[in-house]
């Protein structure tokens, strides 16, 4: 999926383009497996990003999830408690950690954690834990409302023990409270999180394409000529949600060909996200209301992608968090300015 | 190939139209809009950047240029971000204009460009719409017969912009209950053409309701002869071009109230402090974005010979419903003040309620 095709490259497709026209695809069957797919993880997009040579070399080939959710930080990540201390040749971890994808099926986790508190946003670094470091336990796994083919679990760090050279990036502690270090794993989800919305076209697709489908079984009729103002509710519904799908898609592509041609969009990557959270979450719930028994029964698959939908205005920012980037951005205000 | 940047020379011809919108519609829009008139000057001076005429060869008066419906949504949107009315007023003759050279006959372009294609600006016209609840520009009531060496029109329109001065219209009508086009004179004997409509919007543009009553007309004037024309194409241009139109309303909501709501100050702060109102914004924000994306979708597909019927169709429905919301947030975020007309939002909002229900009136 990171590899361009002959045929993309001829059209010109880089590769956060390609790879969001994958998940699409990836993703019409089942988001959880995309989620359950080996080295898909926020945390090796954070070793890609941000890891030296040496550690591309012990990490590199490893499944890394990201550990980042606190019970007591959600959204507000720069607020996390989870303690890293140097203790001669080590990093000694504490703390708890929730809500981490791949929990079970990963074999390392990036763990972020604070080595000054006092620093706040300065003194968040970010490790790799590897499975069967001493101190580092899967406390259990979570049942979800979906995704439910993805193993989401909490993670307890109890003097949890790695190698000094486990860090990401730099271990100076920036005393200004926008520290590029925290800025650069923020930035990992600039480009995720078009991916992420990608997932969310995917489901809304398969929902909408059996909506249609079933539809037209029982006597629905789409003729794209006929005006959209006379049309059966059921028909005007369809429409509307095909609509909205395609200017979802439209945002998408439009923000990872940004990243791909070297232009900033980090306001138009949440307002993908925004788009195609809010978005798959509404049709979703109106392919089931269409659907009427077969869209509440669980012998089809419309009420799993219902389920499935949501967490895409959830995870990674939920359609709140993406709403504040996209307002700050364009209103040119700070975050003290508009909280 | 996908691609989200526009070329030079499309940034050229924005910038062109933004700096005539600048110069002769934004501190006019009010008043047209209360006087319910637009100055044909203001006009002329649109219509001597040669929108509507570029695509026209030469030998027929017009520049000769490469036909670019992205170029023209561009053109569009920006013209209407200043003021609908104006953008429809302005782009008027392209509704006569462009289908004849697309469509028509050697001998109809050759007798028809040169009276509208010179410097300048003349009205002529399109009527699709009719009045009546379950209007469908492509499931017509005005029905044509052939009798003898004429067809004879029966029915009625309505929107028709620019009809009492129009000296020639195109006239959609069902043939044997396929749709078609004819050229119409506009003192043609079995035509009437009503008062001034009053409606919700537009108020600075001429609309007519144009009545036909055994309006008989010669039968070279079907556009493009014996064999009728692609009558479908003409709906698909139509549907881009006022979901470019709804694009450019909503921007100009969008763009007012942005500045407006970092100045407004209650409770101490800019209102737009508060995430109650900067959501609002967040979200006019990316639905502009995504109704222009969806338009330049389908303007592609158009500029690259495809069919859009289905794009052409999301585009405008998309626009449409947007256009409704964007324009609602503008009035809603200003508050008693957005109610009153000594702000443009309350104008935005009652031309953008037009956008998913007017047909026809305006193309690429």
């Amino acid at each position: 999926m990171t590899r361009p095709s002959t045929r993309a490259k001829k059209e010109g497709l880089g590769k956060n383009l390609q790879t969001v026209i994958a998940i699409e695809e990836l993703c019409w069957g089942d988001t959880g497996l995309l989620l359950s797919w080996p080295g898909q993880g926020l945390g090796n997009a954070a070793i890609d990003a941000v890891a030296t040579e040496e550690q591309l070399e012990r990490f590199g080939d490893k499944w890394a999830a990201m550990a980042i959710t606190e019970p007591e930080a959600g959204s507000d990540t720069a607020s996390i408690t989870t303690t890293a201390e140097l203790d001669g040749e080590e990093w000694v971890l504490n703390g708890e950690k929730i809500f981490v994808t791949a929990a079970e099926r990963s074999e390392a986790v990036v763990v972020w954690a604070t080595i000054d508190k006092e620093a706040g946003r300065g003194g968040i670094k970010s490790f790799v834990v590897e499975k069967g470091s001493p101190g580092f336990k899967l406390d259990h796994l979570e049942k979800k409302l979906g995704i439910r083919a993805s193993d989401t679990g909490t993670f307890v760090l109890n003097n949890c023990r790695i190698p000094k050279d486990n860090i990401l990036g730099s271990s100076e502690v920036k005393k200004s409270k926008t520290t590029a270090g925290f800025k650069g794993v923020m930035k990992t989800f600039d480009n995720t999180r078009p991916h992420v919305a990608a997932q969310g076209l995917g489901i809304a697709r398969a929902a909408l394409e059996f909506t249609k489908e079933k539809l037209e079984e029982v006597g629905a009729e789409f003729d794209y000529r006929k005006s959209p103002n006379n049309i059966k509710s059921r028909e005007k519904d369809y429409y509307l949600m095909e609509a909205n799908l395609e200017a979802a898609r439209l945002l998408t592509w439009r923000a990872a060909w940004m990243a791909d041609n070297g232009k900033r969009n980090s306001m138009e990557a949440s307002m993908a996200k925004a788009k195609a959270g809010r978005a798959g979450t509404l049709l979703t719930q109106k392919c089931c209301d269409l659907l009427g028994p077969v869209g509440f029964s669980c012998r089809d698959l419309a009420e799993k992608w219902m389920r499935d939908a949501k967490i895409i205005d959830i995870f990674e920012g939920t359609g709140q968090i993406q709403h504040l980037i996209v307002a700050r951005q364009f209103l040119g205000l700070s975050s003290k300015e508009l909280k | 190939m996908i691609d989200f940047a526009m070329s030079k020379e499309q940034q050229m011809v924005r910038n062109e139209v933004a700096k005539l919108v600048k110069g002769v519609v934004v501190d006019t829009a009010h008043d047209m809009d209360e006087e319910r008139h637009i100055p044909p000057a203001a006009i002329q001076k649109a219509w001597e950047l040669g929108f509507s005429i570029s695509m026209i060869p030469e030998s027929y008066g017009g520049f000769g240029l490469k036909d670019s419906p992205v170029e023209t949504a561009l053109i569009l949107e920006e013209l209407a971000c200043g003021d609908m009315a104006f953008a429809l007023a302005v782009m008027l003759p392209s509704l006569f204009i462009h289908p004849i050279a697309e469509m028509g006959t050697e001998d109809q372009k050759e007798k028809y460009l040169p009276l509208y294609c010179g410097e300048t600006y003349k009205p002529c016209t399109l009527a699709i719409q009719e009045p009546h609840v379950g209007s469908d520009p492509v499931d017509l009531e005005t029905t044509a017969e052939r009798q003898g060496k004429a067809y004879v029109l029966n029915g009625k329109k309505c929107f028709v912009p620019g009809a009492a001065k129009a000296g020639h219209m195109l006239v959609a009508a069902a043939l044997d209950g396929e749709n078609n086009l004819f050229i119409v004179s506009g003192d043609v004997p079995g035509m009437t053409v009503g008062a001034k409509e009053k409606n919700l919007g537009l108020y600075a543009l001429d609309t007519f309701e144009v009545s036909f009553k055994d309006c008989a007309i010669p039968m070279e004037n079907r556009l493009g002869g014996e064999d009728g024309c692609a009558y479908d194409q003409l709906i698909q241009k139509s549907r881009v071009a006022m979901a470019a139109i709804g694009t450019g309303v909503s921007r100009a909501s969008l763009e007012f109230v942005k500045d407006y709501a970092k100045q407004r100050v209650q409770f101490g702060e800019p209102i737009v402090h508060r995430q109650s109102v900067a959501f609002m914004l967040a979200e006019m924000a990316y639905e502009v974005d995504a109704m222009r994306l969806m338009t330049w979708k389908a303007a592609s597909r158009l500029e690259a010979g495809k069919d859009a019927a289905r794009e052409s169709y999301l585009a405008k429905l998309y626009t449409g419903e947007m256009a409704m919301k964007v324009t609602d947030y503008g009035v809603q975020v200003m508050g008693g003040h957005g109610y009153i007309r000594d702000y443009p939002v309350e104008r935005y909002y009652r031309n953008g309620r037009g956008i998913s229900i007017l047909e026809g009136i305006a193309t690429l």
